[in-house]
């Protein structure tokens, strides 16, 4: 609880703790800190996705509002801050772009189908989870990870980069099928 | 991995899954309404793909963190800031849909939103040779769902496909070529499966399908074909 953390703190565990301030106390020096890191990244994101900077810039100011105000609804047992903040962009630039609702499960949902009787995860909590991905997204071959960021960031469908890019539908998908093989072999340990 | 818990999983957990194309692209936000709708039934039935869907998620967030960022207007911090804490103006629910509790359901909340009403209320069009279709109303950008009812023992027409054919299984079971589909289970058919789903004996099978071109009959009852050029 006395851990002290600069003010463009960078690592996960820094962005948990802001996230808890902002949640607890409505920190808003905690706000400045964590939105002086993904304001910015939530901006690039939404240009590189298309935007121009003028509605990239509003609706990175949105996300950024929807972070103040669901800071409570964050769960640090369940994803890093990063992963939360880029589900939020995501969905806002789904609203805005496209034209529909993004369908997505309810967590308290009589139909579903509850976790089976492993362990519960602990890997999230702990931040392993991302730091596995970071490594394994950091160690890809360079067209792999460029592909990645394509499939994430542009709002294309596969078919699209496979035309954009002049490569065969079937190099464009088995590039991420080798992404993203690789990084479930990153986690394997947290998996049993 | 040999630690008993109490709780127990309810319900079959699905054999068949998502694929990495489908989760990646659902994790993308790059996936049309229909699909999505899809995805999100299927993680509401599946442990499994829940987890390699958080994982694609995670994806997102390092991928986030990673990008060279771009900077924020000069008063974007107190502009959020004085926008943050105005008394909210309602960010929409998340969808329009019945807010009555629910206990127990046979279609996944997503699909229980679009529709309105669970299983028991779903008003199926009889299309003849034992299969009945309700499609999924209100889906914005133009991609096309449906449930398929194909009664009990009954077989929906030997068919390949012109696009991808997504199916995903909701109540009762049907074997193909492929092997026994439940609830939860999905199969992904596309050109290159010439296949007859038949459902099993003792009770109707329902499915939740979309296809992104209508489907194309090898059989002899092309009569059929109306089924679902109409939809
Ligand atoms: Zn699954
Ligand atoms: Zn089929």
């Amino acid at each position: 609880m006395c851990r002290t953390i600069v003010l463009d703190a960078a690592t996960p565990d820094d962005h948990k703790e802001l996230m808890r301030r902002i949640a607890a106390a409505q920190d808003k020096a905690a706000f400045a800190a964590l939105f002086g890191h993904f304001g910015p990244r939530v901006k690039a994101y939404l240009m590189r996705s298309g935007s121009t900077p003028e509605s990239a810039e509003e609706l990175a100011q949105e996300a950024m509002v929807m972070v103040w105000r669901k800071a409570e609804s964050f769960d640090p047992a369940q994803a890093s801050v990063s992963t939360w903040i880029f589900t939020i962009a995501r969905n806002k630039r789904i609203d805005a772009y496209r034209r529909m609702n993004r369908p997505d499960l309810d967590e308290n949902d009589p139909a579903l189908v509850p976790d089976g009787p492993t362990a519960p995860d602990t890997a999230y909590a702990e931040g392993q989870v991302s730091t596995a991905i970071r490594e394994a997204v950091a160690t890809l071959p360079d067209e792999q990870a460029e592909m990645l960021k394509k499939a994430f960031f542009e709002d294309k469908a596969h078919s699209e980069i496979a035309a954009e890019t002049g490569l065969p539908l079937g190099t464009v998908k088995s590039r991420l099928r080798l992404a993203i093989g690789r990084m479930r072999k990153q986690l394997k340990e947290f998996e049993e | 991995m040999s630690v008993v818990s109490a709780r127990e999983p309810v319900g079959p957990i699905p054999q068949h899954h998502l694929s990495d194309d489908l989760l990646t692209a659902y994790a993308a936000g790059s996936l049309d309404e229909a699909s999505s709708l899809f995805v999100a039934s299927h993680l509401t039935l599946c442990p499994e793909c829940r987890r390699r869907a958080a994982m694609m998620d995670e994806v997102g967030g390092v991928l986030l963190d990673d990008i060279a960022p771009v900077a924020m207007s000069a008063g974007a911090l107190s502009a959020v800031l004085s926008r943050a804490e105005a008394p909210a103006n309602d960010e929409p629910a998340s969808m329009a849909g019945s807010r009555q509790t629910v206990f127990g359901a046979d279609l996944p909340a997503p699909m229980r939103r679009y529709y309105g009403c669970d299983l028991d209320g779903i008003a199926w069009q009889r299309q003849g040779g034992g299969v009945s279709v309700a499609t999924v109303p209100g889906i914005g950008d133009g991609s096309h769902a449906f449930m398929l009812k194909v009664e009990a023992g009954r077989a929906v027409p030997q068919h390949t496909h012109r696009g991808n054919e997504l199916v995903m299984v909701l109540k009762g079971a049907y074997s193909d070529a492929a092997g026994r589909f439940g609830r939860g289970d999905v199969e992904l058919a596309d050109g290159d499966v010439d296949h007859q789903p038949k459902a099993e004996k003792g009770e109707d099978c329902i499915c939740l399908a979309v296809t992104d071109a209508p489907l194309k009959f090898t059989g002899s009852l092309g009569w059929l074909l109306n089924v679902f050029v109409k939809m």
